[in-house]
């Protein structure tokens, strides 16, 4: 019975089977690998003869002053990420959705879609472009105007702002997306009952359009919650340099800087495993609310 | 029948649309600002700081950049990685996701599991690295197409977007003696082509613009991709662009505007595709908001 079963899906099989092997050998295998994360790993002796040193890494983690400032910096990028940009798309797609005049409003949304399509070097780099002293734009303005140059890139102070600024750019426009399409879905006959009770815009809004959207920024909002340790690796990974490090540094940076570039493998493999085992135990948190604000919950 | 607008409310209408043109205004005036200064001459971003719009139009920087092996050899990876790419993800996503799309499959369930569990949790950037070093892939070009080959994300997309097919097709074509092979390639894909177009324009701008799997793994700079070409004659500065293929004779063009022009260089592809793009992916972000 199982062989036949099985032999009458043998060409399902055959198919998966890739996509399964990729899954097994670039997803589960580095899992398994997280286990370095207790040895010291030394590659000239390999994974298994690498002797095993328990929480040896951990403790290190936890007790160095790094632990502290890599906390803050992620903390407060993340934090700044949701006071400011998270609101952003929200506030756009209310605005959209009030602009009745058809052509308008695709011709903002086209234009609006575009940053985030490019990458994160384009990004960056046009913000370099704006930024320098060399004759960037804002500091020519500034002189102009009889100011004198800031070292944005190379400075603590402006790091966070530049970040979250950056990200208000690109993902600003691309954000609104899905509150328009809740917002496509309102039947527009709401609209005329209460033009005729004698509701004006504003209370259309709060009464109608609002409620509308309501399920979709929670949802977000707990999905942004959920990662809230991922503040934007490529983008801060680029912006990072030494006079701002102070601020800048974040735990994928510092994976990198420590792993790749100065190669503990070991303690960088805890310092990443720290940060996953966080970032899980915070979706699966952020998953349960979700389903506790009666909403369907992300997986 | 229109109805007569309140004095308020036209007002209301009025700052609402300035305000989201002056918000369309402020995303694109940087690319503005970049393409304009990158036909600029030396002489009036010497003397005029900043423009927006230079008054003498000038292909100097574009000559020299064309004109130097590293940018091409950059762009010609890229091209490769974009095109090689996207036509593995492709086939590895619609290969896997048809059969977790048929409810006669056995073990589905567990695998579907499997593909989740990847998406909340991970090895990390180390034991990924490590995993790609021991395959022997570091400083070739599998290593920028084989660890992304397939996003768990699409994947379930496209498998739910298979599973909502009617199964009547693949009755009759079993009845005719098709296997299940034969059923995805000659049914089940053919009339999926408008959402696997969608995931190939996606997957395919995640592969132009590939940058830090790139600075990970390729250590060899003849192999670099445009973006991380990008990063070091813009953000790091190295002038990585002159070598000695470059013309000397002429006068070089203005730092600025050869940066600028690098960017255009690199952003172009994106912004030609953007027609299809814009066409295509709100019904991608939307497939994306079905619960996997």
């Amino acid at each position: 019975m199982l062989i036949a079963r099985l032999m009458r899906n043998r060409w399902l099989y055959l198919m998966v089977l890739p996509g399964l092997l990729y899954f097994l050998i670039f997803k589960y295998w580095p899992m398994y690998g997280i286990f370095i994360a207790f040895k010291d790993y030394q590659p000239y002796l390999g994974f298994w003869d690498s002797p095993f040193v328990g929480f040896k890494h951990f403790d290190r983690l936890f007790s160095d002053p790094n632990f502290i400032v890599l906390f803050r910096n992620t903390f407060i990028l993340a934090l700044y990420n949701i006071l400011f940009f998270f609101p952003l798309p929200i506030l756009v797609a209310l605005m959209l959705n009030e602009l009745r005049h058809e052509l308008s409003k695709r011709i903002v949304q086209t234009l609006v879609y575009i940053p985030h399509f490019m990458s994160w070097v384009v990004v960056v780099g046009i913000a370099y472009m704006f930024l320098t002293t060399e004759g960037g734009f804002i500091n020519v303005l500034l002189e102009k105007l009889g100011g004198e140059k800031v070292t944005f890139l190379v400075s603590n102070e402006w790091f966070r702002t530049i970040i979250t600024t950056e990200v208000m750019w690109k993902e600003t426009g691309w954000g609104t997306i899905i509150f328009l399409a809740a917002l496509s879905g309102v039947d527009p006959q709401l609209y005329e009952a209460a033009r005729m009770d004698g509701a004006n815009r504003l209370r259309q809004l709060w009464h109608i359009t609002l409620p509308a959207i309501r399920s979709t920024i929670i949802i977000l909002l707990i999905l942004r919650l959920g990662h809230f340790l991922d503040t934007g690796f490529e983008q801060i990974f680029l912006m990072l340099n030494a006079m701002n490090r102070e601020v800048g540094e974040v735990f994928d940076t510092y994976v990198y800087a420590v792993g790749i570039s100065q190669g503990q493998y070991s303690f960088s493999t805890a310092v990443g495993l720290f940060k996953s085992i966080v970032g899980l135990i915070l979706v699966v948190l952020a998953n349960r609310l979700a389903k506790k604000f009666g909403e369907e919950g992300i997986y | 029948m229109p109805i007569k607008q309140s004095w308020g409310s036209r007002l209301f209408d009025g700052v609402n649309a300035a305000m989201l043109f002056a918000f369309a205004l402020i995303t694109v005036i940087p690319f503005i600002y970049v393409i304009a200064g990158s036909f600029a001459t030396q002489k009036e971003l010497l003397t005029r700081g900043f423009i927006l719009f230079p008054t003498e139009f000038s292909l100097d920087a574009y000559k020299y950049i064309f004109s130097t092996q590293t940018l091409v050899r950059s762009l010609l990876v890229t091209v490769f990685i974009t095109v090689a790419g996207t036509l593995i993800n492709l086939f590895f996503t619609c290969l896997m996701a048809y059969p977790l799309a048929r409810r006669d499959m056995d073990f589905r369930k567990p695998i579907l599991m499997l593909v989740v569990f990847s998406m909340l949790f991970s090895g990390g950037m180390i034991p990924t690295f490590l995993v790609v070093k021991q395959l022997g892939m570091i400083d070739t070009y599998w290593s920028l197409l084989i660890p992304g080959a397939i996003s768990a994300f699409n994947l379930i997309i496209i498998r739910n977007f298979f599973q909502q097919l009617p199964d009547g097709l693949e009755e009759s074509a079993k009845i005719d003696g098709c296997n299940d092979l034969g059923i995805f390639l000659r049914i089940v894909l053919p009339l999926s082509m408008p959402a696997i177009a969608t995931f190939a324009l996606f997957y395919a701008v995640g592969h132009w613009n590939t940058f830090f799997n790139a600075v990970l793994y390729i250590n060899d700079n003849t192999k670099w991709p445009i973006q991380v070409l990008l990063r070091q004659i813009v953000i790091l500065a190295l002038g990585g662009i002159g070598d000695s293929t470059a013309m000397e004779s002429e006068v070089p063009p203005p730092d600025q505007a050869v940066k600028m022009a690098v960017i255009v260089v690199s952003t172009l592809p994106i912004l030609l595709v953007y027609p299809f793009l814009q066409k295509h992916f709100a019904k991608g972000v939307l497939l994306g908001s079905v619960k996997g």
